[in-house]
């Protein structure tokens, strides 16, 4: 197969180009989105690539009507995504919410820029961690993957599209405008050297015949895609394993939706991904994740400099969340700080982890820029030593 | 052809286990149901070549009931939806059934822009003048002195004409019957079927229980009567003068063209797009 970008050598790129050409690379043939900022690259990128790969690539009236799309092409066996930021992925809610009902892979990227509302369009923030994990009614569980590099945002996507396959979930690739805009250099493997996931297929006309329930034993039902003559009917109604409406009975309900949960929590060794840096003899942590971790990996290292035993943990994976990780850090340090560029979205997860066993602080940072190492220095230091 | 029994129409097509239906007494959506299946098996399509796509409301049941590939999607954003499965899927026929408030408020931008870009997607239009679900709550489509509970004291609002509406945004065929129009009915969906870019059948369909009750017309015989009073045929209205139509709805068939499709445009789209590139000749 011809690529219409090198492969099997490096690049010099955007972070919102390195999303489109792994998305591509990942086997991604359906990509419906409506322009914003900071996102839109990723879009004009799709734009250029697709109709010669032969995939589709069409702007949408909006972002309701994005993410929906990209839904209906996932039943009938695409691999789809969608990229926007902020204010449109607070539109994306209530298909997100369908997708994670009817049990869905898409992948939906989100560059954040500041809110609420349209907020600043061309610089970065943090301030969509909750909306990801917690935007969309009811109760449910989906994945939120967090790069911090061009090289990450490559990699993550297809990461994102092979996670989104396995659990049939949506997984949200959360990035944020300094990576979408920020040009770095991109190893692209060759095509064959990379693993690619399918989602579960049934196997015969009777394991079709229970598009939502737990055949296998492993929480996650074959996906009878449409158009193979299965016949399967699919509904954002509370449903039953053969997936007709049965929206008054709570314990249909509660089986639905404790599967839905759990097909994620129960797998969260699989999905949960974390880098640490000089945190083994740590006496104080810095949990962080995306742009700012950078910042934090030279934080770490002037504060060592500067006599105080700091380590950190980089999240390349926000949700699910390890709690008991964050425990166990928490026991061994006295002290976890998080630096976010937000008012505090990822500390209260962090802070319910910590369990009271360590001090847990916000360094918060809004307006557009990334916290500098040294903010966070000073920060630590104004904590630790009172400076 | 030989007229089907409408159990034989019931055996072939629903889903037993689904049934009985939702839907009240008198209720016109089982009539157009009934009219669609009926299109489909005199075209000879087979079921695994067809997707149901539906939003939120009474008609948007729909999918459920029949032995389809079907997907009951959010409130308005069936034809969002369905362009996925178009585009990625375009051997596939695609129906959307759907209502009134569906299709003109909440879904009215995805409406205007599936038409526009001329989808590949037959929509069957349930126009009961009212959200049926939610209990008799006025539409877009509501005329006006017509009541319903967040309109107690008479719709105040223009409607809207959703057939004209389709006309204008670009549909390449559309037409408008009442539920006690069979055979029209019947032959406008065969046609809207086989017609490649957007079609659209709209039906005035009885909801005796949440809109007739409230309006003096308790009963699908006397929406029926009711139909007859306000409904001019195309033909007729085209000597009426504004004046004479004023409150009438006109009934028939508005337009029947061939614009080229969205998926065909695409197609050609990607050949362009490679000839550019300088990847094909």
């Amino acid at each position: 197969m011809k690529y219409p970008f090198p492969v099997g050598k490096s690049d010099f790129i955007q972070g919102d180009e390195a999303i489109a050409r792994a998305a591509i690379l990942a086997g991604c043939r359906f990509y419906a989105g409506y322009p914003i900022t900071p996102a839109s690259e990723i879009f004009e990128a799709m734009a250029l690539y697709m109709p010669l790969v032969d995939g589709v690539c069409i702007q949408m009236e909006d972002e309701l009507a994005s993410i929906a799309a990209i839904i209906g092409a996932s039943w009938v066996g695409a691999k789809a995504m969608t990229a926007t930021s902020g204010p449109g992925f607070s539109l994306m809610m209530e298909n997100l919410g369908y997708a994670i009902m009817t049990e869905t892979p898409i992948v939906v990227v989100d560059v954040q820029r500041s809110g609420p509302s349209t907020g600043q369009p061309t610089l970065a923030a943090q301030g969509d961690v909750m909306q990801a994990i917690w935007g969309t009614h009811g109760d449910h569980s989906l994945i939120v993957l967090t790069p911090a590099t061009v090289q990450e945002a490559f990699d993550m996507t297809i990461r994102a599209f092979n996670l989104a396959e396995k659990y049939r979930t949506p997984v949200i690739l959360l990035t944020d405008a300094e990576v979408g805009h920020m040009r770095e250099k991109v190893d692209i493997p060759n095509p064959e050297d990379i693993e690619l996931v399918y989602r579960k297929l049934p196997a015969n006309e009777e394991e079709a015949k229970y598009p939502f329930g737990d055949i296998h034993g492993d929480l996650i039902p074959p996906m009878p895609i449409f158009g193979k003559g299965y016949r399967t009917y699919v509904t954002g109604l509370t449903h039953d394993e053969k997936g007709r409406p049965k929206t008054v009975d709570a314990e249909i309900h509660r089986k639905l939706i404790e599967r839905i949960v759990n097909k994620i929590e129960k797998n969260k060794k699989d999905i949960i991904d974390y880098e640490t840096f000089e945190l083994d003899d740590a006496e104080v942590a810095i949990i962080s994740y995306g742009i700012v971790a950078r910042s934090a990996v030279r934080a770490v290292k002037m504060l060592r400099n500067e006599g105080i035993k700091a380590g950190l943990l980089k999240l390349n994976v926000v949700w699910p969340f390890d709690f008991e990780m964050i425990e166990k850090i928490a026991e061994q340090v006295h002290a976890i700080y998080v630096p976010e560029m937000n008012l505090g979205q990822l500390y209260h997860l962090v802070k319910e982890g910590a369990n009271g066993k360590a001090r847990v602080e916000l360094i918060p940072k809004i307006g557009g820029e990334v916290h500098t190492p040294h903010e966070i220095v000073r920060e630590v230091k104004k904590c630790e030593c009172g400076v | 052809m030989r007229f089907k029994l409408s159990y034989e129409i019931r055996d072939k097509y629903l889903r037993k286990d689904m049934l009985p239906t939702i839907f009240c007494p008198g209720c016109g959506i089982g009539t157009v149901l009934q009219y669609t299946l009926r299109a489909i098996d005199e075209l000879g399509w087979s079921k695994d070549e067809v997707v149901w796509v539906s939003g939120i409301g009474c008609s948007s049941r729909v999918p459920g009931f029949v032995d389809f590939d079907g997907l009951h999607t959010t409130h308005g954003r069936a034809l969002a939806f369905a362009t996925g499965i178009k585009m990625a899927r375009p051997d596939l026929k695609v129906i959307a059934f759907m209502g009134d408030g569906d299709t003109a408020a909440i879904g009215g931008n995805h409406f205007i822009h599936a038409i526009r870009r001329n989808l590949d997607v037959t929509v069957i239009l349930i126009n009961n003048f009212t959200y049926g679900m939610t209990g008799g709550q006025v539409a877009p489509t509501t005329l006006k002195g017509l009541r319903g509970t967040t309109a107690p004291y008479g719709s105040f609002e223009n409607p809207f004409d959703i057939a004209e509406l389709a006309v204008a945004a670009g549909a390449n065929y559309v037409a408008r019957w009442t539920v006690f129009n069979y055979i029209q009915g019947i032959n406008s969906i065969k046609k809207a079927l086989q017609k490649k870019g957007f079609s659209l059948v709209e039906f005035l369909s009885p909801c005796p229980i949440s809109f007739g009750r409230r309006n003096r017309m308790k009963t699908a015989p006397e929406l029926i009567k009711w139909y007859n009073k306000i409904t001019v045929p195309i033909s007729k209205a085209k000597n009426m003068s504004p004046e004479e139509l004023e409150g009438k709805i006109v009934i028939g068939e508005f337009v029947d063209r061939d614009r080229p499709s969205l998926d065909e445009e695409y197609e050609a789209y990607k050949k362009r797009a490679k000839k550019m590139m300088g990847w094909e000749e």
